[in-house]
């Protein structure tokens, strides 16, 4: 074994432009990040944006077409999986599934002469740890879902790996089990402490689950920090949508200053905040729930403003500074009822699909009036 | 069709339970099959069945009696089972690494796949008659042999033992090559995957993971391997020593009704290799019954 920590603690693991092509296709480009000991750091990003590619090269299923992987200062990219002996959670948990749990659970163990007294007694307080001690003696195939994840978690955890991997390992299970093993993973990371990296396109999961985020897209790094920078402070217009700002609005900029940025066009203005540099035209983001419903007008009082003609389309926030809101109008179109909010879907009078979510109850042709304040809206170079 | 269905529900109810039992007109799509399988085999099987209790003369068990009582017939079966079973394991044993390696993607795959394959193209005659020519007394492999100085004379391995083995094999290989590849295929990757992370070696993968799953298959692939060659005929007589070391258990049903014109001799001969395959084929499958046999994605 050449690895500096074979079970146990480490103090990094650092990927230096982390590559990885199928043909011509870069699956990965150049991902450089560093993960300290005892963190959970997701990766997050749309299915296809290399995340899992990234999870395969740090596990050694796949090889690296350029770049280093670190472990505490050891290279570790041109050893086998096998040799670097990380603990590793697949999608289909990938249990074997002509052995009983126990020995799923034991495999690694075995494969590392355990002596049997000690494997026994590891295997006993893995299972107990994923509350499975009474179904050590079944075949995987005679566990539900959830149970199978949970071995799964057991059979990578019982090493006590330098590094523990799961690849979307609750993609699988339906909506209530997913919440559950979600705080089941948060609960064994707080008593264990393992270093994981965790590989999600689930956004809500990545936010409760990671000390850290790291958001991937088209191979190339977005965005890494705190849960909490991320959602806030997203730094493009990608990690923004992916963070929730679902509607997006591509406008030419007309004014604003250091912190503040107006933009204009077609009977559409937004006032927002300045995110980075921004070319002629620029990209504000709105989060549905950040919308508020100020005025809903009837049908039959619809067509006659409508009738008026073009001058109904939207009205600036009055004064234009940042302490005005920003107005926008709209014919609803579509209702989802989600209990004690519902979503609806606004074409603006410029013709934009809107997302809102409002408390407000809404109906289908209904004219309504949105308002958000300009340090709700994002802009972003496009 | 239902007996114990009650008279009493409407028709439309009695049809509707008996589509959830399978039964509706989609049955009928059997019929064809139903009609083969009754005139091609049945027929034949019960009409062979009956024949071989009429002996020429003797007793209804005659015919039997004399095949057990005869070493020259009885010995049949160890002959046809001494080539049928080795060529089986051998065609079994050499496809399993082959397939291993040929599992995943890599470039030529289906080139190697087609070459491999060939031989079931082929037909047993022309690989006899290569056999004949390529490993005959003055084929090219002994002219190799004698001309390196390997053996003085040329090595004997055609019309005996020998030359059947190899024709059973060339023969019989792809059938359980195509059926181990798609075995193998038929493993989830990412078994493999799981256990490599866990830390075990590419031997102790296939050792602990991949070989008991695909194990199952490998015995149904024995069982068709050694049906085929075990009614081994035309290679036994044209690369083989018909009268001796080859003699196999089809020869001698062959001999029995076309040459000596004892059909019901014929018959109990064919009933008689019915009756070994199937005992083979039943301790395989005993076997099999023991093993793990569910399914062998990740999701258990």
């Amino acid at each position: 074994m050449s690895l500096p920590a074979a079970s146990g603690r480490i103090s990094e693991l650092r990927l230096e432009g982390v590559s990885r092509s199928y043909g011509a296709r870069r699956a990965l480009d150049g991902l450089d990040m560093t993960i300290k000991g005892g963190e959970f750091v997701a990766l997050l990003g749309p299915s296809g944006c290399g995340k899992s590619t990234a999870l395969n090269c740090v596990a050694g299923l796949l090889p690296l077409t350029e770049g280093r992987i670190l472990l505490d200062g050891t290279r570790i990219d041109t050893l086998p999986p096998e040799k670097r002996g990380f603990g590793m959670v697949f999608q289909n948990y990938a249990l074997f599934p002509h052995m009983s749990v126990r020995a799923n659970v034991a495999f690694g163990l075995r494969m590392r002469r355990t002596p049997a007294a000690e494997r026994r007694e590891r295997v006993a307080e893995a299972l107990r740890l994923v509350q499975l001690g009474e179904y050590a003696d079944r075949l995987p195939g005679r566990l539900s879902g959830g149970q199978q994840q949970r071995v799964a978690i057991a059979r990578a955890i019982v090493l006590e790996p330098p590094l523990v991997l799961m690849d979307e390992p609750l993609s699988n299970l339906d909506a209530a089990l997913r919440l559950e093993m979600r705080t089941e993973i948060r609960r064994i990371h707080q008593t264990l402490g393992l270093t994981t990296i965790y590989v999600t396109h689930d956004q809500e999961e990545a936010l409760s689950l990671a000390d850290r985020l790291v958001v991937l897209r088209d191979g190339v790094l977005q965005q890494a920090g705190t849960p909490e920078e991320v959602y806030t402070e997203p730094a493009n217009r990608f990690v923004a949508a992916f963070m929730g700002y679902r509607n997006a609005f591509e406008l030419p900029v007309v004014g604003g200053d250091s912190r503040t940025v107006r933009l204009a066009a077609d009977g559409l203005a937004l006032t927002g905040v300045r995110r980075g540099e921004l070319p002629g035209t620029a990209v504000a983001c709105v989060r549905p729930e950040d919308l508020t419903v100020t005025e809903t007008v009837t049908e039959t009082v619809t067509e006659t403003v409508a009738g008026t003609g073009t001058v109904a389309g939207t009205v600036a926030g009055a004064g234009g500074g940042v302490a005005g809101a920003n107005t926008l109008s709209g014919t609803v179109e579509v209702v989802e009822y989600h209990g004690r909010e519902s979503a609806a879907q606004v074409r603006t009078d410029g013709g934009h699909p809107l997302s809102v979510k409002t408390p407000a109850r809404l109906a289908p042709g209904e004219r309504v009036t949105l308002s958000v304040p300009p340090e709700r809206v994002l802009v972003f170079a496009p | 069709m239902t007996p114990g269905a009650p008279a009493g529900p409407a028709p439309v109810a009695m049809r509707h339970r008996l589509a959830e039992r399978g039964v509706d007109r989609m049955l009928l799509l059997l019929l064809p099959a139903a009609v083969f399988i009754t005139a091609l085999f049945l027929y034949p099987f019960l009409y062979g069945l009956q024949l071989s209790f009429q002996p020429q003369g003797g007793g209804v068990f005659e015919n039997y009696a004399r095949f057990f009582g005869d070493a020259y017939l009885r010995d049949t079966i160890a002959t046809t089972l001494w080539l049928g079973v080795p060529a089986a394991l051998l065609n079994v044993a050499v496809s399993v690494p082959l397939a291993y390696r040929m599992r995943g993607r890599f470039r030529g795959r289906r080139l190697l796949t087609t070459v491999l394959v060939v031989p079931i193209t082929l037909g047993t005659v022309l690989t006899a008659e290569g056999l004949l020519t390529f490993l005959g007394p003055t084929g090219w492999f002994n002219r190799v042999v004698v001309g390196l100085g390997l053996a003085d004379e040329p090595v004997r391995l055609t019309h005996n033992y020998w030359g059947v083995l190899f024709s059973l094999i060339i023969t019989g290989f792809p059938f359980a090559f195509l059926l181990t590849l798609s075995y193998l295929r038929g493993i989830d990757p990412t078994l493999e995957s799981a256990a490599a992370t866990l830390g075990a070696g590419w031997w102790q993968r296939f050792r602990h993971i991949t070989f008991p799953l695909l194990v199952p298959g490998l015995a149904i692939t024995f069982c068709l391997s050694f049906v085929l060659a075990f009614s081994v005929f035309p290679s036994a007589i044209l690369v083989g020593e018909p009268s001796g070391e080859t003699r196999v258990i089809s020869i001698a049903a062959y001999h029995a009704a076309f040459e000596q014109y004892d059909y019901s001799m014929g018959s109990a001969i064919a009933m008689i290799m019915g009756v070994v395959e199937l005992v083979v084929i039943g301790l395989v499958l005993g076997w099999r019954a023991t093993l793990y046999r569910g399914s062998s994605g990740g999701r258990g």
